[in-house]
């Protein structure tokens, strides 16, 4: 069932549909996908993803194809619109020469990205030519700018929202690094000057223009020719832009279908330290399991969506009850009923406030001390000045002596033991790692704590433990699959990227599932390496001896075994009581119990499931009759 | 399930130097039958108390001694009475001897069961062990502790003994009490006793677990070290969140004279289409899970998906080893699990414990990729690391804690601390201050017991829940208990431990300082003040000086730049020295004379006026209208001298006229005068 009968119960803190919702505004995305379809890009080519040559315009087609099918799981609230330049035909509201807004039914020219418009921006290659069609627009003679008319179309889409909640960016995909080169001087300077006027009054928009460029490998792509001066690059930035910009055509490609989550504030608590001395705290969810989606239920042959509706029934007299009921608890043979307010004032232990209680070496954080995922912490002066002094002062002091705090954070419905593990910032090549702040896990009581681990020892003997040598040649397979770099972030949820594959396939009518690669196998190659093989074989011979493959194959069964074998030692003894046979000829099994026939069937090692005339039917066939 | 049973016979010394702990054993036992009433009913439970001053038990009547030793309750289904019992333990008035008593409940156990059940037998002994127990007629004490060791692994009983200590035993006798551990240390050894020591009522609750569950394995199978080798493990959960219980929704349309009326709730789910106005409900069958897809929700039928999914196939693989460092800590996404070897598979266990060992003197630790179930929908990848026995009979074992999917991290940028301006860097002081605190304020002292260790922390709202159910099953209408004296000390700081860091504390005031922030509107200050002052929160009108009853935090002593009107508030209600009153009105006069004349067209004059708010209302409360009359005829002075028009309108919108006689008795100005003063301010034209 999706929904949760026991609303009361629920944590609030981590609703997914909650985060779902929040996800529609705050920072939006507008891109207009801004494509060159002149001739050239036809024309010219360059070796693609499987070594065979593609155009570039194939190869800058299939990256925002790809883009989009990712963008509309990961970012769904997200615009595009997607307009070519240098066509024959023109399709824009402007009706300038030159430039077409590839759409869609049911869809404004910038919008949410929908499964049709991916569906049929996917083949658009095939009718390219026959509806849209190539065209140089500038031209000697002519007074037309196809780039200026493609950057005031593209301007025009993007005039929709504010810039203060939308990031509002036109990606420009081009082969041409000087549009305007086949020009007379004067031609030339003049159609420069306005485009660039153009993009400025754009950029003086807040739309920022990124530029894709496409080289093949017989002619780079020289940016400082014209398009330097359009996205504004100068002096270092331009050296390193040839690169930059050829990593984020491949980063568009294969991103990861992830949702995303705008970073928002949980809840913000009040961190008491002392009397009188209470810091304010945000907290974030920094790390929690992904679910494939909200589930919408629908009518399976309309497709509408259904909704659903929950009543209340009494069993005794099947009246619908409207009101809140109380809640109730068989007890010592009566019922001892509380009302919701009541409960909700049991678990009440000082309510939206983290408790500091002391501090503790980090060892003696074990490992086992975990229940859900953690929270992270962050300091705000947003209520109370002089939070974030206090805490940065902690945090350091905790860092440096290495000790962790336990704090009681009363959430409304968790009061829980908490420990606060300080996080060092951590960065790489200029990035943030680890953001600098507090880790906030939620620690077991005693009731959540099992010992497993002890309910065994049913010997006299010490439990088995692990020779000198033993403890060497292990250390030594440790060695062999050693990996350096591990990162948490390495594996996808193959699980979650199949979800998303067959979705995509069912939305977009696509005949194949997409291949999604299952990162979690083992490294089989890497198992079968000879060094490898030979630390496990040294391993497995000082532990398990030369009689590994019979321990493996005997020991199990015989042990699961001792139990069952008995009861059908019962069974056979208890099925000797019986002529099987006359019983049979006679037709009298079904005056036998079940118990009876299933005491044969034991002793005959065969199934004893089904109703009592399977078990009869069982026994004739087993008899041959 | 007869066969899941447990018979239990609660072994209490309630000898006079365990008077102090009384009722944390009350409360403990009685909590531990409550759960059984509820969650095992058919468990059966007896009671022996020992060190009490009546003697009364079977082996005293058969072949005598054994005094002092009353069996409150024979072993029998729990009811509501046992807990009656639990709940008025005697005070006894000697010093018991605990293996009397553990005697005692053996015979008690054996008499009643011999050889028919061999369900779980279980004995908790709670004592002190102070006191030194009788010599035995034959042999030592610790041949007398080992024949009755072996007899009850004989008869398969199991035995938690819970020793109370440190701070709540007074000064006892340190060599009666090591000899009283080494005997307790032979039960440890020789049969499957787990013997507990705690220092404080609150641990004592959490000693005890009380309620029984019954282990159940997630997976059996093999840990594959590689296609080559693999080592049959069993696997468990190692924590398992206990849960508030379900209650039932109760119904009270039942008629009150229907004795058989269950008061069941039924809850029922229609699926409706949505905007037809029809109410035919779909039937399952009809219904196709949906999933949105851009604004789009496409259907997919569980045959389809079913046929599609991703099938993983059962099976624990290792992937590689990696340094510990690499994981960190809080990425541990859910209850943890425990791989131990199979049982009773001397191979599996020398093999995990080898792994074991070496994993923890090289510091590494294993990635593996678990399937537990056939047919499961995913995988899961965590991390395996190793849990040395340090108790000879307890094999080594591996925890395991499920790490995170890239799509799980939320990649969310914050400000590095360094990026904050220097006000905000703590200063030396500071820094010293926090480092005494992280210091001192420790929970884990050497030489003493770790306090809140999670093991024996009991879970405040279950304990007051069960509290509650007792309380509310004798008298329906009780109202929910306040939290247990020994729960508090997990919930708030421990009164101890701060007063006796009391000098850090008080440095920690010194050189910190909180404001609220003054830039907030009311409705988001109400988060300052409620969490801040708690009870004593004064009213939050922001213009309003009002007396507080309670000293602020932080002491003001001048009326800074940001936040003037509460510096103002603050300094006139300091009430330690009346200067303050005199002090805060000069103060706050020259600040408003030099907002006045740094105001740059007029963008200071809303502040100038709040000012004014404040201290008109502070100089009446304090009856002091000579210096705020005086101000304002400055004002008006400064404000015809430069024509300035906009800040008579605010004042005359704010009714902010001179005080008059009627509004503070020492004024020299009539309310004729006070009406009329605001219209003569209005520059000439």
């Amino acid at each position: 069932m999706d929904l949760d009968p026991e609303d009361v119960f629920k944590d609030e803190e981590d609703d997914p549909d909650n985060e779902f919702f929040q996800q529609s505004e705050g920072s939006k995305e507008y891109v207009v996908y801004l494509v060159d379809a002149s001739p050239k890009m036809f024309n010219t080519t360059c070796p693609g993803m499987d070594q065979k040559d593609e155009t570039h315009f194939h190869s800058t087609v299939s990256c925002i194809a790809e883009s989009l099918k990712t963008q509309i799981i990961s970012r769904t609230y997200d615009e595009v619109a997607i307009c070519f330049f240098n066509t024959r035909e023109k399709k824009n509201l402007q009706d300038l020469n030159g430039v077409f807004v590839f759409n869609v039914a049911e869809r404004e020219q910038l919008d949410r990205p929908t499964a049709r418009l991916i569906k049929e921006f996917d083949c658009i290659e095939e009718s390219f030519m026959r509806e849209i069609g190539s065209q140089y627009g500038i031209v000697p003679g002519s007074r037309e700018n196809s780039i200026y008319n493609a950057l005031w179309v593209a301007q025009a889409l993007l005039r929709k929202g504010s810039i203060k909640t939308a990031d509002k960016r036109i990606l420009l995909f081009t082969n041409e690094d000087d549009p305007f080169g086949g020009l007379q001087d004067a031609a030339k300077k003049d159609m420069t000057r306005t485009t660039l006027q153009r993009a400025k009054d754009a950029q003086d928009l807040g739309i920022s223009i990124e530029l894709l460029p496409l080289s093949s490998p017989d002619s780079e792509f020289n940016v400082s020719v014209f398009y330097a001066d359009l996205i504004g690059l100068d002096g270092q930035d331009l050296a390193q832009f040839t690169q930059s910009a050829s990593q984020k055509l491949e980063d568009m490609k294969d991103q990861l279908r992830k949702r995303m989550f705008t970073k928002r504030v949980i809840r913000k608590i009040a961190f008491h330290i002392a009397d009188g001395l209470s810091i304010e705290l945000n907290t974030y969810a920094l790390i929690r399991p992904t679910v494939p989606g909200a589930i919408t239920w629908l009518d399976s042959v309309t497709n509408h969506p259904l909704k659903i509706e929950r009543s209340l029934i009494c069993e005794d007299t099947g009246a619908l009850i409207q009101e809140r009921p109380k809640l109730f608890q068989p007890y010592r043979n009566e019922n001892v009923k509380f009302s919701p307010e009541e409960i909700a004032d049991i678990k009440r232990i000082s309510p939206g406030r983290l408790c500091l209680l002391g501090f503790k070496p980090l060892s003696c954080l074990k490992d086992y001390h975990n229940l859900r995922p953690s929270t992270f912490v962050y300091p705000s002066d947003q209520e109370v000045v002089g939070s974030t002094s206090v805490f940065i002062a902690l945090h350091r002091s905790m860092l440096r002596l290495k000790r962790f705090a336990v704090a009681f954070y009363g959430a409304a419905s968790h009061p829980q033991l908490v420990a606060l593990v300080a996080q060092d910032e951590v960065t790489s090549a200029g990035a943030q790692m680890e953001p600098p702040g507090m880790h906030m896990i939620y620690l077991p009581y005693s009731d959540d704590i099992r010992d497993e681990e002890e309910i065994f020892p049913d010997t006299e003997d010490d439990a088995p433990r692990a020779d000198e040598d033993q403890i060497q040649k292990a250390a030594a397979l440790i060695k062999r699959i050693y990996v350096k770099d591990f990162s948490t972030l390495q594996f996808a949820n193959p699980g979650l990227q199949r979800h998303y594959a067959v979705l995509q396939a069912l939305a977009l009518d696509e005949d194949d599932i997409p291949e999604t690669i299952d990162e979690t196998a083992p490294d089989e190659e890497g198992l079968a390496r000879p060094a490898v093989v030979k630390a496990i074989e040294e391993f497995k011979l000082s532990v398990y001896g030369d009689n590994y493959n019979e321990e493996s194959d005997n020991l199990g069964k015989e042990k699961a075994g001792e139990a069952s074998r008995k009861r059908k030692a019962i069974a056979e003894n208890a099925a000797k009581d019986f002529d099987w046979g006359v019983l049979a000829e006679k037709g009298q099994l079904n005056n036998l119990t079940v118990a009876a026939l299933k005491n044969y069937l034991t002793a005959h090692n065969l199934p004893v499931s089904g109703k009592k005339e399977a078990l009869i039917s069982r026994i004739l066939t087993h008899m041959g009759k | 399930m007869a066969r899941n049973k447990e018979k239990l016979v609660l072994l209490l010394d309630v000898g006079p130097s365990m008077h102090g702990v009384l009722p944390e054993v009350e409360k403990l036992c009685s909590m531990l039958v409550e759960k059984k009433l509820i969650f095992s009913k058919y468990d059966e439970v007896g009671v022996v108390a020992f060190g009490t001053e009546e003697t009364n038990n079977d082996l005293t009547t058969e072949v005598g001694g054994y005094e002092n030793i009353t069996v409150l309750q024979d072993i029998k289904v729990v009811d509501g009475d046992l807990i009656d019992t639990l709940q008025k333990l005697p005070r006894g008035t000697l010093d018991g001897d605990f293996l009397d008593a553990i005697v005692v409940g053996m015979d008690m156990l054996i008499k009643k069961y011999k050889d028919i059940f061999k369900g779980k037998k279980r004995l908790c002994l709670i004592t002190n062990a102070i006191h030194p127990i009788k010599d035995s007629l034959e042999g030592s004490k610790e041949d007398q502790v080992t024949t009755i060791a072996e007899q009850m692994t004989a008869q398969g009983m199991k035995m938690e003994s819970i020793v109370v200590r440190g701070r709540l035993s007074q000064d006892a006798d340190k060599r009666i009490m090591d000899e009283n551990d080494n005997l307790l240390g032979i039960f440890s050894k020789k049969t499957r006793t787990r013997t507990v020591y705690v220092d404080s009522p609150t641990s004592l609750l959490g000693a005890l677990k009380t309620r029984r569950v019954t282990p159940v394995t997630i997976f059996r199978g093999l840990l594959e070290l590689s296609p080559q080798m693999k080592i049959k493990v069993w696997v468990y959960k190692k924590t398992q969140e206990e849960r508030f219980p379900t209650l039932k929704k109760y119904s009270e349309k039942a008629p009150a004279t229907n004795k058989f009326a269950t008061h069941q709730i039924k809850v029922d789910y229609e699926y409706k289409s949505v905007g037809e106005s029809s109410t035919t409900v779909i039937p399952p069958d009809q219904r196709i899970k949906g999933y949105r897809y851009g604004p789009q929700v496409v259907p997919m039928s569980t045959a389809e998906w079913d046929a599609v999914k991703f099938k993983p196939e059962k099976g624990v693989k290792l992937l590689a080893f990696t340094d510990a460092s690499k994981i960190k800590r809080h990425c541990f996404m859910k209850e943890v699990y425990l791989f131990i070897a199979e049982p009773g598979n001397t191979r599996a266990s020398v093999a995990v414990s080898a792994i074991a060992r070496a994993m923890k003197e090289t510091n590494t630790v294993a990635i593996l990729r678990c399937v537990w179930r056939q047919g499961q929908q995913n995988v899961v990848v965590g991390v395996l690391t190793p849990n040395i026995s340090q108790n000879d009979k307890i094999p080594d074992s591996f925890y395991f804690n499920v790490l995170p999917f890239a799509e799980d991290l939320r990649e969310y940028q914050f400000p590095s601390f360094n990026s904050f301006p220097a006000s905000w860097q703590p200063n030396e002081q500071q820094q010293k201050a926090a480092d005494e605190l992280v210091q001192m304020l420790d929970l884990a002292p050497s030489g003493k017991e770790e306090t809140l260790l999670p093991e024996f922390t009991p879970n405040p709202v279950l304990e007051r829940f069960y509290c509650h159910l007792e309380l509310k099953a004798k008298q329906p209408d009780a109202a929910v208990p306040p939290l247990d004296g020994a729960l508090k000390k997990i919930t708030g700081p421990d009164p101890e431990l701060v007063s006796e860091n009391k000098s850090v504390f008080d440095a920690l005031h010194r050189h910190f300082e909180l404001k609220p922030n003054p830039k907030l509107k009311k409705s988001s200050m109400q988060f300052y003040r409620e969490k801040q002052f708690g009870s004593n929160a004064h009213e939050s009108d922001g213009h309003a000086v009002k007396s507080i009853e309670n000293q602020p935090s932080v002491k003001i002593e001048k009326i800074g730049d940001l936040t003037p009107v509460q510096d103002f508030e603050a300094m006139m209600s300091q009430r330690d020295n009346p200067e303050w009153v005199g002090k805060a009105i000069k103060e706050m006069r020259e600040k408003i004379l030099a907002l006045l004349i740094h105001s740059h067209e007029g963008d200071n004059y809303h502040k100038v006026v709040e000012c004014i708010v404040a201290l008109r209302k502070g100089c009446i409360i304090e009856q002091e209208p000579g210096p705020y009359n005086d101000l304002m005829r400055q004002l008006r002075q400064y404000c015809q001298g430069k024509g300035i028009e906009s800040l008579p309108q605010l004042l005359a919108s704010r009714d902010l006229t001179l005080i008059s006689k009627s509004e503070a008795e020492d004024s020299d100005v009539t309310d004729e005068e006070a009406r009329s003063f605001l219209v003569k301010m209005e520059p000439n034209p």
